[in-house]
């Protein structure tokens, strides 16, 4: 949210302030105040939805979530960079390719975190946490550093070592020899493909050596139709955060609709609510957790898409946002999108309100208030006031907007 | 099976024998980080082991909130900094009458913020950098608390916390010099400039005894009935409600003493780094704390101080060698230790590395089970057999 | 006698289902009453109402004469009520030494816990229990490495070492054995000499080992109460819970 607040010059200089024109402000200001907070809460939303299903299905807090969205982001500014070599009629189009690459590309990596680490930790939240935690931070190092060393290097690896337990796994004897077979390959394969990787580093070969995208950031410019913005009395609204808005509502239709009219929306629901009875019933658990991983990581690939038009991309990009997004998925409270959409709706307005002073005009008579307003009111103490009043929140109802009630609760 | 007449007696002076075996342990480490080390090391590297045991007193604060009862916090960061900024005021406040810190005519501040003030005194700061933390621990987890919030909901809420602390002390330049944090080292303690090697070497020797008194507290409160709350809590939290214990008030209790403990680790840290700036509260850096625990091994102390000096030390090694490394690393060490080593390094010695490193090496396990078995002379015979045959 | 327990027009409701529902019960000190009913019943929610864990949508409950809305679970527990879960809920990380003294200790306070040792008399009780529930050789292994039953046994111990004046125990016998279903039946009668005991429980040779008095729980009111004899032979409770031939039997 820090990165959003300098990419709305037009909308947050206050408009002029003249006698005649003081209705027409206060409609307009509110008019930008309700706007804003969409915009910002529909960025919280896109961001946070695929969290929170897979929260509700398996009570996991994905870490590495921020990072997913970075992934998407990436694919993103690739996408472009193929586009821009097609020339012009194709550039302004790229945004459609790119939401897709960035679903697949953040869904599949999800895909793959889920089958190899996650599904060996459920029922252990916390380290669950931990664990993606590790994993963010790889991502985070792997987009700064991958080359096409770094590439081969780990193909070379996988080659070598799935290679190598696949052919002896065809052996008679596998389960005797198993462990010996991986502690001489493990280190084995990945001293050869650490080699090659350094052997390949040392030919100073610029085009192999140097980083793809490097650990600064690189910038998405959005297509010229999303430029601008459509003007409202004083004010402007950019096309970008309509955009925005327009997909997240998307997003959230098809998300209903999959949950709520599909074949696996309804086994994904019925997991949710009791995994032990669908199991029983014939549901393939495992299944519907690789698939609702699949979709949530895949939204997050869609947001990552979504937020490079409102600023540049860098490996610190998940981290912006990842906080934020938890802060919906515990107000939202667990198992229905709806308490999901008013808690980023709510924690967005709020946070622009406060962070753009709308309320110090109205407490001007009273000078503590107003002072306390402006104190609050830059984009880094609202975020504080932001969890103040989230805690507060939590005192009256703790397990969120829509609580779960009745018996299986805290069983 | 009843146990023999002589059962107690003998387990007490066992008991008592350990524990003198531990504290001769404690005692003899002890003498040799306070004496030997500052021989043997060069200042810098005195400061570095300095810095890290000063990691250590946070990292037993850390086990005692998630090894023992099961708490993940992910916001220590603010209890670390609370400490490091407290004890950083007062170094800062060491000026000739009437003037201010530098950093203040910056910002066009002319008088003193009120905060500040008692910060001069010298107790009022020992006092503070070991309550204010606790405090604002235990108030965060009161209200977190007594709502019955746990599990990842407690963990992300700390982590919100520790970001919102973070952004408060960023954007306050006018009150602690915001992102550019307090330096501490050009000024001066009991008159000694803070970053000269007596200093150091005094707050080396420091850091030494407070970890082994913070480690004698974490041992107190783990031995014996509170400790064993602890791990009812973490065990099954309901439960205990039902037998009649209000979990709330241990729970407050135990986040107030880890934050007090990363509070003093925190002030610790701080004259023997030279700064502390908002940095110290990224949230990066509160979940490594988590990592050093479970590395050595959740739920046991020594785990934690073992956990915090290998990895802080790796973290060196790799950082001055090969810099993108490091984080592939700790990704790495989470997602193995996590995985491969829920009960890190400690509590696999524990609970038969020998066993595993046999069966990794293909050699037959000796078959055991319960005690009472292992001593039933028709199981024992069994087992001959079966060696036999 | 007096009344240890008095529950009037009780209603709980989940998002509009109800649970519990205008349901009425009394019950005498020293009493054994045994609750039976279908799956759903609303047996659970009873419990979960008496404990404090679950907190009635409308009517009162009444222990010892005292009005137990909106008290905190460990308050009621510290009044007199002890429970046991369904499936066995003990520490499994504490060895069931401990796990008696936790409950055996009377001082539940934090400051208490942290520097009041243990008295030369619970530590008699915690032996006597161990006895009792037959796992003195088992005293100093975790809790965790115990059986199923063992850990049914070692939760009543610690409801016991609570020394409450009400004990509610939900199914004691699910997945033990005949003979420790006996011996549990035998527990239960000796500690009904000393103390008043809600049992719930589903397996009707175990009800009938040790009822003296039954109440028939369907759909959130009581159906019938009585004797184990009037019981069988109603015909409501023929109808929605042991079924025409007496198939339980």
């Amino acid at each position: 949210m820090e990165k959003m607040l300098p990419t709305l010059p037009a909308l947050n200089s206050k408009p002029p302030k003249s006698a005649r024109h003081d209705k027409e402000t206060i409609v307009l200001q509110l008019f930008n105040g309700l706007f804003n907070g969409l915009s910002t809460g529909s960025v919280l939303l896109i961001a946070a939805l695929g969290l929170a299903i897979v929260f509700g299905l398996m009570g996991v807090i994905n870490l590495a979530h921020g990072e997913l969205m970075m992934l998407g982001a990436y694919t993103t500014y690739v996408v472009q960079n193929g586009f821009k070599k097609l020339g012009d009629p194709w550039l302004d189009t790229y945004i459609f390719f790119a939401l897709p690459a960035a679903f697949l590309i953040a869904g599949l990596f999800g895909l793959v975190l889920e089958r190899g680490v996650i599904r060996y930790l459920y029922g252990r939240p916390l380290e669950t946490l931990l664990a993606t935690w590790g994993v963010s931070l790889i991502l985070q190092q792997f987009v700064r550093s991958v080359s096409w060393t770094m590439v081969i290097g780990i193909a070379l690896f996988c080659l070598l070592y799935f290679g190598a337990i696949w052919i002896l796994q065809k052996r008679p004897n596998w389960g005797q020899i198993r462990n010996w077979a991986i502690a001489l390959i493990l280190p084995l394969s990945l001293g050869i493909a650490a080699t090659v990787g350094v052997l390949l580093q040392n030919t100073k070969k610029a085009a192999i050596v140097r980083p793809w995208f490097s650990a600064r950031n690189v910038d998405v410019t959005a297509p010229a139709w999303l430029r601008g913005g459509f003007p409202v009395g004083t004010i402007q609204i950019p096309y970008a955060r309509l955009f925005i808005i327009v997909l997240t509502i998307v997003c959230v239709a098809g998300l209903y609709w999959f949950l709520n009219r599909s074949r696996w929306g309804l086994r994904i629901r019925s997991v949710t609510q009791n995994r032990t009875m669908s199991a029983c019933l014939g549901i393939p658990t495992e299944s519907v957790d690789a698939l609702t991983f699949f979709l949530g990581s895949g939204l997050a690939g869609i947001a990552g898409c979504a937020i490079t038009l409102l600023g540049s991309v860098g490996p610190n990009l998940g981290s912006n946002y990842i906080v934020d997004t938890f802060l919906v998925v515990v107000v939202g409270g667990v198992g229905k999108i709806v308490g999901t959409i008013v808690a980023a709706m709510s924690i967005g307005t709020i946070d622009y309100l406060i962070s753009s002073q709308t309320f110090v005009p109205l407490f001007s008579a009273i000078e503590p208030l107003k002072q306390f307003f402006e104190f609050i009111g830059t984009s880094s103490m609202s975020k504080v006031m932001v969890f103040a009043l989230i805690i507060v929140f939590l005192q009256v109802r703790p397990a969120g907007i829509f609580p779960q009630k009745g018996r299986s609760v805290d069983a | 099976m009843l146990e023999p007449p002589d059962e107690p007696k003998r387990k007490s002076s066992q008991s008592k024998k350990a524990l003198a075996i531990e504290a001769g342990i404690i005692i003899g480490l002890a003498v040799i980080l306070i004496f030997a080390m500052p021989a043997i090391l060069s200042d810098f590297r005195l400061r570095l082991l300095g810095r890290f045991l000063s990691l250590a007193i946070v990292a037993l604060g850390i086990d005692l909130i998630w090894g023992y009862t099961g708490l993940l916090s992910l916001g220590h960061g603010i209890f670390f900094a609370l400490g490091g900024y407290a004890l950083a005021m007062h170094l800062n406040l060491q000026l000739p009458e009437g003037q201010l810190p530098e950093f203040f005519t910056l910002y066009g501040v002319k008088k003193l913020p009120w905060f500040w003030e008692p910060f001069s005194s010298f107790p009022f700061t020992l006092f503070g950098l070991v309550f204010i933390p606790a405090i604002v621990a235990g108030l965060l987890g009161y209200l977190v608390f007594r709502n019955r919030i746990k599990g990842v909901y407690f963990s992300i809420l700390t982590q919100a916390a520790l970001l919102g602390f973070f952004n408060f002390f960023n954007g306050q330049q006018k009150l602690i010099n915001g992102t550019n944090g307090l330096k501490t080292d050009t000024d001066e303690i009991f008159g000694l400039v803070a970053s000269s090697p007596q200093a150091q070497l005094a707050f080396f020797q420091i850091t030494v005894i407070v970890l082994v008194l913070a480690y004698l507290l974490c041992r107190w409160l783990t031995s014996g009935r509170f400790g064993r709350l602890l791990i009812a809590i973490r065990d099954d939290e309901t439960r205990l409600r039902f037998s009649g214990y209000d979990p709330t008030g241990f729970k407050v209790l135990v986040f107030a003493v880890s934050g007090a403990l990363a509070g003093i680790a925190g002030s610790l840290y701080t004259v023997q780094t030279g700064i502390i700036t908002p940095k110290i509260m990224e949230v990066a850096f509160s979940i490594e704390m988590v990592i050093w625990v479970a590395v050595g091994g959740r739920g046991t102390l020594v785990g934690a101080i073992l956990g915090t000096l290998l990895v802080a030390y790796a973290r060196t090694l790799l950082s001055e060698k090969f810099p993108g490394f490091w984080l592939f690393f700790q990704g790495a060490l989470f997602l193995i230790v996590v995985t491969a080593l829920p009960d890190g390094i400690v509590g696999w010695f524990r609970d038969g590395a020998i066993v595993q490193i046999r069966s990794l090496l293909g050699i037959p396990q000796p078959v055991s089970t319960y005690p009472s078995l292992e001593q039933d002379p028709e199981i024992e015979r069994e087992r001959e057999e079966i060696g036999r045959s | 006698m007096a009344n240890i327990l008095e529950i009037e027009n009780l209603t709980v409701s989940f998002d509009g289902f109800k649970a519990l529902n205008g349901l009425n019960f009394s019950m005498e000190e020293g009493e054994l009453r045994v609750i039976i009913g279908p799956n759903g019943a609303g047996k659970t929610t009873f419990l979960d109402i008496i404990t404090g864990k679950v907190q009635p949508t409308e009517g009162t409950v009444r222990f010892k004469g005292k009005n137990l809305k909106s008290l905190p679970e460990h308050r009621i527990a510290r009044f007199g009520v002890g429970r046991k879960f369904q499936t066995p809920r003990v520490y499994l990380n504490l060895t069931p030494r401990e796990n008696l003294e936790l409950s055996c200790n009377r001082t539940k306070t934090v400051f208490g816990s942290l520097f009041r040792k243990s008295s030369s008399g619970e530590k008699l009780t915690v032996k006597g229990l161990l006895e009792t529930i037959g796992l003195v050789g088992k005293a100093d292994i975790k809790a965790g490495l115990l059986s199923h039953g063992e850990k049914q046994w070692l939760e009543i111990g610690m409801l016991v070492a609570q020394s409450p004046d009400l004990l509610l125990v939900d199914e004691p016998v699910a997945g033990l054995t005949d003979e420790e279903t006996m011996l549990t039946g035998d527990l239960l009668i000796s500690l009904a000499q000393s103390h008043s005991i809600i049992v719930i429980e589903h397996d009707m040779e175990f009800v009938r080992q040790i009822a003296r008095k039954v109440t028939v729980l369907h759909q959130g009111s009581i159906l019938c109460e009585g004797s184990m004899e009037e019981v069988q032979n109603d015909p409501r409770v023929i109808e929605v819970y042991l079924g025409h031939t007496d198939e339980a039997a």
